[in-house]
């Protein structure tokens, strides 16, 4: 490499080999690798997660070894800044060192060449021409002004020198490329994390990890208004105003106030055919003391900049949607319901039979969109809208549920669907009620009170025994009491457990041998009293069933069953139906202020130029060395070129044909 | 391979490009030029101004492209003829694909990208046949098939771009916006490449080793199309609607064929360099010279860098539009800084310390490596805010 001379060996200073050794190459080598192998952890580890999941996924011991090494915030480790400021040093260094011989080199036509020089060289040719060495001159300036290089020309007397030049500018693709380099991480650095982390270790700032109202946050986990550079978010809700945003810092946040508030005045969301999200916008309102308001709509993709400061659409959630909710209560004997308001992100204690809960109300959708039957024609369909809600109890324990509004149609049937789970990794677990002929939940509720209603479940065991056993039940008195009481205890048995009850208590009672006989006859008993529970229900109502029931009232009962013998793994005392809502959206806003954001880009354009300069126009040095003889001229014609040596062979003989052409003609 | 005299004077006849220019040159450009005009008449109203400036560098590019490589004259016009044809054939509705029979067996979408699969495994196997065979004739036609392949490929993303507004005006879009898309433009990528420098140096001894990455990523697609439906059209999630997408996928993907190509040539070269260890292995290698590998090698993996940046840079100014910032450490963005670091080692590797032969060649190949997972891999283990293309 010509550039990254040898110096002739002096006295070396102690700076000098330092520098030396900061614009190695092996250094550069070994920083690229390093950075890049560095780099990878942060995209296997998933960064700045709640430490909780952490702690949960590597255990104690190796949490805090990984947190003193500040693996959950790779890019912001000191380590990781070392490394990336000595690629910037190396960089930086190696310009120092390399720029001003290449900028020498750009302008330099090297005419005081040797002949032996050229000689040596691996593309040379030479011509014994019969011409004079003027006209040699002229012809060959020519060919290669006409092949665009530029040419200086010096007589040394008894011979000349005619050196040309093209593609000089690779030179500063070299130095663009490196300056770009430089450039880009210091711009980066204005804007990163990096004086965030300075203030935080001088403990100017705290991160705050609790779950705070803006308000209650202490003042020293809020940056000022001043702050140059920072990237938060911020939601705000349909109607409200914003005039903070929250910076999201490893297992907390800090709160950046800004010098005007956001209001959100309308919200967004349109959807494809399929439901899937096509566009979100937010219609914005700036208001600034003593200016006029400014009025913007944002979407993806579309962002408004306003004074330096850059606020993007980033995500949705609810607002605070207002519902009207109606808790069907379970495990009565009586038909209970209870209606009442609330909103999402409202908490509510609740006095149930299992003792107080909190009811957290903590989402609402209003399409759920979900891939549709087979055959159907259609791909996607929408079940409704639904919320989602925790039932916590007094221990802190919780279950979360999903209640779909409207029931949903599989097969003909429609259900009221409630997902539950035991933990935000698990997958629902639904329950489906069946709909009665109104559409509503009421049949359902009263068919699980009716089969808490002990007294009436007693008249109709003994009614249903009365028919079964007609006339023998005079000879055997007590085996019909029996049965009754049989049916009773299986209903209970069945309110408590379902099905699953009724086979452990045969598992529990009877021998092995008999278990199977039992558990049938059991079950057959228990569809017997549960049937005419039904009918009883039914004429309640006022349906016929004289006659038999109809179709969907039979599709019903066996709907029905299915759910009320899961409804004890179900976990609420209540069934939470939605029956009206008024839908308050809101707006998740990404807020950021980048003042290196031209630098970096000033670097990204360099690093373009740079790169396509130094890949594709080539540096090439040519010489032609003319000495006039008696009979004519003698010609030595060389070159060199800084890169692909193949192809810089290729235009060389090229040029010797070219040439060749023009010097032997006439 | 051969370079003889009349091939040098042909890459490097006397005239620059301009004086070069032939007729023909000039009918290309004004059909290009014609071409861009219709569509910016027609579709101007769905276009913003960025994506009239794109439609305006594609008219120039490609006509330049068609100048300095020629072949690229009659692939594109075969192309805008067939995709022509099909959505003429089309009309106003999806459901002719059913029942025309050009459409159904050939020129929808969805055939014309089972025949580019087709023809580039087909391809891929008469070009080893080719090679072990030492038969000129087989290598041609290897090469036509590989034409044909592209052809096809490039058909059916047109005519999948057309399908995308039949389904609805709003889901049309671009087809470079999900995995299964970007899978059939690498292939084309990729291939377009090695047919470049399979003209510029006389040599088909080399495509069966790049297309062997071409049909690695033809059996994916397949297996992506059956065993996951991913063929199915799907409309854009608001982060991807950008003009951003037209120019930083296309860029991405210059590079990802760029360095698939040269890890293939990297291969060949440890191959050939194992061959010339054995006596006479080096007089009877049907490969090319060592020297030329290695400068496919490095010139793949410049171009393939340049674009690399380029696309990189253009993902951090569409980052900073859409998710608020340059620069989010994103595992797609981190993956491709070490892709990029990787190369940018390569390259000071070589140039400043001059290294070259087969260490050079194995670090290509593990360099396909890391492009694919930076390609692949982090959609498949990493989850972040390029969340589109899951498997
Ligand atoms: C992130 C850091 C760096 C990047 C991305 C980078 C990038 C590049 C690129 C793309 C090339 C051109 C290769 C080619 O033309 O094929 C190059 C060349 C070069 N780089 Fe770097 N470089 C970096 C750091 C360094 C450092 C720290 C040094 C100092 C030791 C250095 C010294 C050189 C030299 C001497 C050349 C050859 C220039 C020539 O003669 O044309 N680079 N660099």
């Amino acid at each position: 490499m010509s550039t990254v001379s040898n110096k002739p060996s002096r006295a070396v200073s102690r700076s000098s080999v330092l520098l030396e050794f900061l614009g190695s190459m092996n250094l550069a080598i070994t920083l690229l690798v390093t950075v890049a192998v560095a780099s990878i952890i942060g995209t296997v580890l998933k960064q700045n997660e709640a430490y909780q999941n952490y702690i949960v996924k590597f255990g104690p011991f190796w949490f805090e070894a990984f947190k003193s090494l500040g693996l959950y915030d790779v890019y912001s480790a000191g380590w990781f800044l070392v490394i990336l400021t000595f690629l910037v040093v190396s960089t930086s260094v190696c310009i120092y060192r390399n720029a001003p011989q290449m900028l020498r080199d750009m302008r330099s036509y090297r005419l005081n060449v040797q002949e032996q020089s050229l000689r040596a060289f691996h593309a040379n040719h030479s011509w014994t021409l019969a011409l004079p060495a003027a006209e040699v001159e002229r012809r060959l300036s020519n060919v290669m002004r006409s092949k665009g290089y530029r040419m200086r020309r010096k007589d040394h007397g008894d011979h000349q020198v005619i050196a040309a030049m093209n593609g000089v500018v690779n030179r500063l693709g070299y130095i663009f490329t490196h300056t770009a380099i430089v450039t880009i991480c210091i711009g980066g650095l204005l804007d990163g994390n990096l004086p965030l982390k300075l203030k935080e270790m001088s403990g100017q700032i705290k991160i705050e990890s609790r779950d705070l109202p803006a308000s209650q946050v202490p003042r020293e986990s809020w940056l000022s208004v001043q702050n140059p550079s920072f990237r938060g978010s911020v939601t705000v809700p349909e109607g409200s105003t914003a005039n903070i945003a929250f910076l999201q810092l490893r297992d907390g946040y800090l709160v950046q106030p800004l010098p005007f508030s956001i209001e959100l005045k309308d919200f967004r969301i349109e959807h494809y055919e399929s439901g899937q999200p096509k566009s979100f916008e937010s219609d914005l309102i700036i208001h600034e003391p003593d200016q006029e308001p400014v009025t913007a709509t944002i979407a993806v993709n579309h962002p408004l900049i306003h004074k330096g400061y850059a606020i993007y659409q980033s995500s949705f959630n609810d607002g605070g949607t207002h519902l009207d909710l109606n808790a069907w209560g379970f495990g009565r004997a009586q038909l209970e319901q209870q209606a009442f308001k609330s909103a999402v992100f409202e908490k509510l204690s609740v006095e149930t039979a299992q003792g107080t809960m909190t009811l957290e109300l903590d989402d609402f959708r209003l399409f759920n969109i979900n891939p549709a039957d087979e055959g159907s024609g259609k791909k996607f369909r929408n079940f409704g809208p639904n919320f989602t809600f925790k039932l916590r109890n007094a221990a802190g324990e919780a279950r979360e549920f999903e209640n779909y509004m409207l029931p949903v149609e599989f097969e003909g049937r429609r259900y009221f669907l409630s997902g539950v789970r035991d933990s935000v990794a698990d997958p629902f677990f639904y329950l489906h009620v069946p709909a009665d002929p109104k559409g509503s939940l009421e049949r359902f509720m009263r068919f699980n009170a009716l089969l808490q209603d002990t007294d009436r479940v007693a008249q109709i065991a003994q009614e249903t025994t009365r028919q079964t056993f007609g006339e023998a039940q005079l000879e055997k008195p007590d085996l019909h009491k029996e049965v009754a009481a049989t049916m009773q205890r299986l209903v209970a048995l069945f309110t408590q457990g379902g099905f699953d009850a009724v086979a452990e208590q045969v598992e529990k009672t009877v021998p092995e041998a008999k278990r199977g006989m039992v558990l049938d006859a059991y079950i057959k008993v228990l569809r017997n009293i549960l049937t005419a529970l039904y009918f009883d229900l039914l004429t309640t109502e006022g349906v016929d069933v004289s006659a038999g029931v109809t179709e969907s009232d039979s599709r019903f009962y066996d709907d029905s069953i299915n759910a009320l013998a899961v409804l004890s793994k179900y976990g609420s005392p209540f069934f939470l139906e939605l029956k009206s809502f008024e839908h308050v959206q809101a707006s998740g806003l990404q807020i950021a202020r980048a003042p290196g954001q031209t630098v970096v880009y000033i670097g990204f354009a360099l690093l373009i130029a740079g790169v396509f300069v130094m890949f594709y126009i080539h540096h090439r040095r040519l010489w032609f060395w003319l000495r006039e003889t008696e009979t004519g001229t003698e010609l030595l014609f060389a070159g060199t070129g800084n890169r692909e040596h193949r192809d810089f062979r290729l235009e060389f003989d090229q040029l010797i044909q070219v040439l060749d052409r023009q010097l032997r003609s006439g | 391979m051969s370079v003889t005299q009349q091939n040098i004077l042909e890459q490097f006849d006397d005239r620059s490009l301009w004086q070069r220019l032939v007729w023909r040159d000039w009918v290309w450009a004004l059909l290009v030029l014609a071409g861009a005009g219709y569509a910016y008449v027609h579709y101007v109203e769905l276009m913003d101004g960025y994506e009239v400036a794109i439609l305006a560098g594609t008219a120039l590019s490609l006509i330049g492209l068609g100048w300095a490589w020629k072949p690229m004259q009659p692939l594109s016009l075969m192309v805008t003829v067939l995709s022509l044809g099909a959505i003429a054939l089309y009309g106003t509705s999806l459901a002719t694909a059913e029942s025309n029979f050009f459409l159904k067996y050939l020129i929808s979408s969805q055939s014309a990208i089972m025949w580019m699969s087709a023809l580039y495994v087909l391809a891929t196997a008469t070009y080893f046949m080719a090679l072990f065979a030492r038969s000129d004739y087989t290598a041609k036609v290897a090469s036509a098939l590989t034409w044909s392949a592209t052809t096809m490929g490039l058909v059916g993303l047109m005519v999948r771009w057309r399908e995308s507004y039949l389904i609805s005006a709003d889901v049309g879009h671009i087809p470079v916006s999900n995995l299964y898309e970007v899978f059939i433009l690498f292939s084309i990528i990729t291939a377009l490449l090695y047919l470049y420098y399979e003209g510029r140096y006389h040599t088909r001894a080399l495509g069966g080793f790049v297309l062997l990455v071409i049909s690695a990523a033809v059996g994916f697609l397949l297996w992506y199309t059956f065993d996951r439906e991913a063929h199915t059209i799907q409309p854009l999630v608001p982060a991807l609607q950008s003009y951003w997408m037209k120019i930083h996928v296309p860029a991405n993907f210059i590079g990802y064929g760029a360095f698939a190509l040269a890890a293939m040539v990297g291969f060949a070269y440890i191959f050939r360099h194992r061959q010339e260890q054995r006596p006479g292995g080096a007089a009877n290698s049907r490969l090319p010279a060592l020297e030329l590998l290695d400068d496919v090698m490095y010139k793949s993996i410049a171009l393939g860098f340049a674009f690399f940046t380029l696309a990189t840079i253009l993902g951090a100014l569409w980052a900073a539009e859409a998710w608020g910032g340059y620069w989010s450490w994103d595992p797609k963005e981190t993956w491709a800084l070490i892709v990029w670091l990787n190369y940018a080692a390569w390259l000071h590797m070589r140039l400043t310390k001059g290294w070259r032969g087969t260490p050079m060649a194995w670090w290509a190949v593990v360099g396909l490596f890391v492009t694919l997972f930076a390609f692949l891999g982090v959609n498949m283990f990493l989850s972040g805010l390029h969340s589109y293309g899951e498997l």
